[in-house]
């Protein structure tokens, strides 16, 4: 029954979006993704379109990658995950040996949280998570790219401060590169972020 | 009010405080207008006898007892009731509370039910700490102590208790969330006479404030500062200074962020500790470390007070022959955080004679446990906990492990065992060897699992359990299991007052079962499993003597939970959608039920619907 559940979720998420690709499978970090098809997605380079679907506000509070990781099944490709099981605290990241762990600040927001890059194998589980973590902000604004209409306005474009110190656009590199460099990051008003030459160029799909 | 299954209150207050009240209560007594001549008014003198004697009277259930003997008794334990414990923050409203017990100088709070530590609550769901917050300050201003158990708890908050309570001692808070270290900040800022402030498993955002600076200069009372969940930064000069100006110290437990290199200038500065959460044990990142690594096993040597170590949060294992020295004192050790092998624990485990406690990884394997095993004749409670928590991976534990703890550590009274195999004769090998077992919580965490020696249910491990092990309280169920497995709970756990199950039963008899055979139940918690309407009927006549009942993902419908409601006016019956939900689905996706004086919440979010 939960896993019907946690099916269910994933459909009225995902929206128009290719299902499978969004869906979420966890395991341990370099571990190719098993799409249903069968092929691996192996921080393949993602176009824009897929990488920023930032919907702060949004109710998509069941799916939250940060913490079901360590409670998810392993994804062989029949096997969908279960929320909360194993009965594991997610505060805890036991025994874990690595962490890279980034700040994250959301323009307009009071605080800064933290995620661990290396608990996502991809730019799409690390937006989502972004999105669950930050829709908690009464910032009701949000760009679903599926509709037709741009509803109220306000895109936050995911950008990140790598080693050198310059800022970029979240999704220009191959990830495992991207978690390697990444020292912070940021959701900018995408007004600023145009401002500062970090647009939507030629190689994304147009959003609106 | 009357919650039970807590340890003992804190001791009581010195008699002087006693014959102080002894007085008041002279004064404000019930024959009312006449002057303190105790020898005239047998009433007076029984009550104040009375008064002076339950102020020896610590242990809740006790008082609560107490308080339904005659009216004269209630007031009196009213009146004498320092430490005030509320199970679930629903049941009873801040303003009754205060009214009832007017001197109350200790708080402890409960919130969110346990399964919301898995992610199957949504979040905002409520159990917020400010309506309290407000009532103490008016009612109890000499307040000294708050402990908090999954509650929401802003900054804002965090500056009440700072602000208006003048006296405040004590802070600790357990698998909170919704403050960060702004909030800290004010907190410590204000609260001069802090000796406890207790952060565990609590989740702090970080608002980038230095909230370790923020203490106060000069001498300070701590006794106990623990803050290792708290995933930030913080300013080590300072701390460093605040253990120094810091005599009473004995609990230091400190973030990841604290390098074994910064670990060791504090232990050296505090050697009277008695509980240490070492940090991340491992060096810094910085570069040029120097050749000279500091005496780690003279800190150690020297803290002769120590019992409790815990910490070890990115441990290199290089490092671990350092606490050789405190091996042998050590009541508690926690490696729940340490990636180790059986041959790393091997010489660590093996000097720890008095170990009572302990929590530990799967990664010691068997062979680990085995060892511990052969050491550890005192162990009262023992936590082993997945490194990889998936389901379908070789488990590096097993039943041989728990055998092997069974045979050798006999005074086992506590076990949380997560694994990937089990075999009934195990679990009934511990039901055998442990006797004394007052909590049994085991996951097997494939689900449905079957023993795979016999391919039968677990059904006749966990009955072994709860037919021989008598003083049985706590009880978490897993692995296939069929409904006899809960016909022997309801049959023989007569003292079971919490119990877990997932995944597991056939058909509505199997709640049945429990909920007509277990008459201390106090807390239930379901999820995933075929129990329906009929089922949950079967405890109509229990429901008022528990604390909740929760049932996810099982086969209830709405028309079966408003019966319910409908008949137990004093049930608050949430159901709790999850996004995808429409609010009149029939099917419930988490029905959350507790007793309360205090009807419908009003701050109920709008996924959850009180029927």
């Amino acid at each position: 029954m939960s896993s019907e559940n946690g099916k269910r979720l994933l459909e009225t998420d995902a929206g128009g979006l290719n299902f499978e690709a969004t869906e979420l499978t966890l395991g341990l970090p370099g571990e190719p993704r098993v799409t249903s098809d069968g092929g691996a997605k192996l921080g393949s380079k993602r176009g824009f379109s897929e990488t920023v679907d930032l919907k702060l506000g949004d109710n998509n509070r069941e799916v939250k990658l940060g913490h079901s990781l360590q409670e998810a099944a392993k994804s062989p490709v029949s096997k969908t995950q279960v929320v909360g099981w194993p009965p594991v605290r997610g505060f805890a990241k036991r025994g874990k040996k690595s962490c890279k762990y980034v700040k994250v600040a959301v323009d307009g927001a009071p605080y800064l949280r933290k995620v661990d890059l290396e608990i996502y194998n991809s730019y799409q589980q690390l937006l989502t998570s972004l999105e669950d973590m930050f829709s908690c902000f009464t910032i009701r604004n949000y760009l679903n790219e599926k509709k037709i209409d741009q509803v109220n306005g306000i895109e936050y474009m995911p950008t990140y401060e790598d080693k050198d110190g310059d800022w970029m656009l979240v999704g220009d590199v191959p990830w495992q590169m991207f978690v390697e460099s990444c020292k912070r990051l940021r959701l900018m008003k995408s007004s600023e972020a145009v401002g500062l030459g970090l647009t939507t160029g030629p190689k994304y799909s147009s959003t609106n | 009010m009357s919650e039970d299954d807590e340890r003992q209150q804190s001791p009581p207050s010195d008699l002087e405080f006693v014959s102080n009240k002894a007085r008041n209560c002279n004064a404000t007594g019930s024959g009312s207008g006449h002057p303190e001549f105790q020898s005239t008014y047998p009433d007076q003198v029984l009550e104040n006898v009375l008064e002076n004697v339950l102020h020896f009277l610590t242990s809740r259930r006790d008082r609560n007892a107490a308080s339904l003997v005659c009216k004269s008794w209630y007031r009196v334990e009213a009146l004498t009731r320092s430490e005030l414990f509320i199970g679930n923050c629903y049941a009873v409203s801040p303003g009754r509370a205060t009214a009832r017990f007017t001197r109350v100088k200790a708080l402890h709070l409960k919130g969110k039910p346990r399964f919301a530590d898995f992610n199957l609550m949504p979040p905002d769901w409520g159990a917020h700490f400010n309506p309290w917050a407000l009532a103490m300050a008016k009612a109890y201003p000499w307040l000294e102590k708050v402990h908090l158990k999954r509650m929401s708890v802003t900054d804002d908050d965090l500056a009440t208790l700072a602000e208006l309570f003048l006296g405040f001692k004590e802070l600790v808070l357990v698998c909170c969330d919704g403050f960060g270290t702004s909030g800290l900040a004010i907190f410590v800022s204000k609260c001069r006479q802090l000796k406890v402030l207790d952060l565990i498993e609590s989740e702090v955002s970080d608002d980038e404030t230095d909230w370790i600076s923020c203490f106060p200069e000069g001498e300070s009372n701590l006794e106990s500062l623990i803050f290792d969940c708290v995933e930030c930064h913080i300013n080590f000069e300072a701390l460093d200074r605040l253990v120094a100006r810091s005599p009473s110290l004995k609990k230091l437990k400190l973030n990841r962020y604290v390098s074994i290199g910064q670990l060791y200038r504090l232990m050296v500065r505090a050697p009277q500790l008695t509980h240490l959460g070492t940090g991340s044990f491992s060096p810094s990142d910085i570069a040029g470390q120097g050749d000279q690594e500091p005496d780690y096993v003279a800190a150690f040597a020297a803290c002769r007070s120590l019992v409790c170590l815990s910490g070890f949060r990115e441990i290199i294992p290089d490092y671990l022959p350092a606490i050789y020295p405190v091996c042998a004192n050590l009541t508690s050790l926690n490696f729940s955080y340490a990636n180790i092998t059986a041959e790393q624990l091997k010489p660590i485990i093996s000097k720890c004679h008095k170990l009572q406690t302990f929590w530990v990884l799967d990664s010691i394997c068997d062979e680990g446990l085995q060892a511990v095993a052969a050491t550890c004749k005192d162990l009262r409670e023992l936590r082993v906990f997945p490194v990889d928590p998936r389901e379908d991976n070789d488990g590096p534990v097993s039943e041989v492990g728990l055998q092997a703890i069974s045979e050798g550590c006999r005074k086992l009274q506590s076990i949380l065992y997560f694994c990937q195999r089990m075999t009934n004769a195990a679990v009934i090998a511990m039901s055998k060897n442990c006797p004394d077992l007052v909590v049994f919580r085991l996951c097997i965490m494939g689900r449905h699992r079957p023993d795979p020696v016999t391919s039968e249910p677990m059904d006749d491990g966990f009955g072994a359990i709860v037919m021989n092990c008598k003083k049985l309280t706590r009880l978490a169920v897993s692995g296939l299991l069929t409904d006899k497995a809960f016909d022997y709970i309801g049959r023989h756990g007569k003292l079971v007052r919490t119990l877990s199950v997932a995944f597991a039963g056939d058909s509505d008899m199997a709640l049945k079962y429990v909920l007509e055979g277990c008459p201390q139940l106090q807390k239930l918690e379901i999820r995933d499993s075929p129990f329906g309407d009929a089922a949950l009927r079967s405890g109509l006549h229990h429901y008022y003597n528990m604390r909740f009942l929760w049932m996810s993902s099982c086969r209830l419908t709405r028309h079966g939970c408003q019966e319910i409601a409908r008949a137990m006016p004093r049930l608050v019956v949430e159901v709790i959608r999850s996004a995808d939900e429409e609010e009149m689905d029939d099917v419930v996706g988490t029905l959350y039920m507790y007793r309360s004086l205090e009807g419908p919440r009003t701050d109920a979010p709008k996924f959850v619907t009180i029927l």
